[in-house]
């Protein structure tokens, strides 16, 4: 058994670590709802700007003329893995659901002899898949407070993307982030940059906006050609909020698990005290009372 | 009134009812009155013109990249950037 100065030392550590993690706990719950406005708050322009790429993609034709960010390259030899991760840990197994997800769809992928780059942004989405795949690596951002980007990083690594794609480095592009559901649950995305997914013309036709009246100007075409960057920078940022968000739940949990370990550590810690107290109490009652009668 | 939406990445800037609304298009200026014809544009880095009632002052929103949407239920502008 151990003395009572060790154990004692043992709950004083296993109490600041607590505190720790019950302050991070709090921290991840402030951001988290920071991180879910911010993502709500980016909604409508996502979703409008989908709906209308979406409705134009479906009336243009897909032509020799047509941009290869609509009609690809016209192969899908060289794919490029987008994975969006944070830069920080202590978050649960949020990066590494991401990463798994990844590394699945690259096995396949490569199954199938297709060749599979890799853009991380990220630092810990980087750690864990530079291990297995270290060659495939074109670049690595380290973006830091995934809560502080603007749209404006987001678009700096679109139109990255996009002169990586137009150097011929990649055909298809893939994105791979943490959808928030809830607190909870985040789960891990795989979702198609590069050429743009054009919906089926169902989908398209049931916006009533999309009518044959609608005047454009300069035309439809330049209006998509210009909307596509623009589209692509809307996914990556969408990502990254998710993922933003995502994280803050993630890391939330995770602390709060932590937490409540420490806790039963500690209660565990205190009656082995007690005992240990009790015990060495006891000891020296009995070493009295027998010394006493000897007497 | 003409129902005004500005929307960018980050959130909504405005959305609320004017009268008219001159929005700098990429071949040209336009305004919009309530009832404009469906209707498609890109827009140039410009400034916005917001005017609330008939005879008054209009108020100026830069805005950066992006298009403009008119619809039956009003005129959404989607800019990267505003304010």
């Amino acid at each position: 058994m151990a003395s009572l100065k060790a154990l004692k030392l043992r709950i004083g550590s296993v109490k600041s670590t607590q505190k720790i993690t019950k302050a991070m706990k709090m921290v991840a719950a402030a951001k988290l709802r920071r991180a879910q406005e911010a993502a709500e708050a980016g909604r409508p322009y996502a979703s409008r700007v989908e709906q209308v790429v979406a409705s134009l993609a479906s009336k243009v034709q897909v032509t020799e003329g047509s941009s290869p960010l609509l009609a690809g390259t016209g192969s899908d030899q060289v794919h490029l893995f987008v994975v969006a991760t944070s830069d920080k840990g202590l978050a649960g197994a949020f990066n590494s659901n991401i990463a798994r997800l990844a590394r699945r769809r690259a096995l396949e992928l490569q199954e199938q002899g297709k060749t599979v780059k890799f853009l991380t942004i990220g630092r810990k989405g980087r750690a864990v898949l530079a291990r297995q795949f270290r060659d495939g690596f074109v670049h690595a951002v380290e973006p830091g407070d995934l809560g502080k980007l603007t749209f404006a990083d987001a678009k700096g690594y679109a139109d990255d993307l996009i002169r990586r794609f137009e150097a011929g480095e990649f055909d298809v592009a893939h994105l791979f982030y943490a959808t928030f559901k809830t607190v909870l649950t985040q789960e891990p995305t795989e979702q198609q940059l590069i050429p743009v997914k054009v919906p089926t013309p169902a989908v398209a036709t049931s916006q009533p906006s999309a009518d044959a009246v609608v005047e454009y100007e300069p035309s439809e075409e330049a209006i998509l050609d210009s909307l596509l960057p623009t589209n692509i920078a809307v996914q990556i940022y969408r990502a990254i909020r998710e993922n933003a968000a995502s994280e803050q739940g993630s890391k939330m949990t995770a602390m709060d698990n932590a937490t409540r370990n420490a806790g039963d550590l500690i209660n565990r810690l205190t009656i082995e005290y007690n005992r240990t107290r009790q015990a060495a109490i006891t000891t020296e009652l009995v070493e009295i009372i027998s010394g006493a009668e000897a007497l | 009134m003409l129902h005004f939406e500005l929307v960018t990445p980050e959130k909504l800037v405005r959305s609320e009812s004017v009268y008219m609304v001159t929005v700098p298009g990429t071949e040209g200026d336009f305004g919009v009155l309530e009832g404009h014809a469906p209707f498609m544009s890109t827009i140039r880095d410009g400034d916005l013109l917001v005017q609330r009632s008939e005879k008054g002052e209009a108020e100026r929103i830069a805005i950066r990249g992006g298009f403009a949407e008119v619809t039956p239920k009003g005129l959404t502008i989607l800019a990267e950037q505003a304010g």
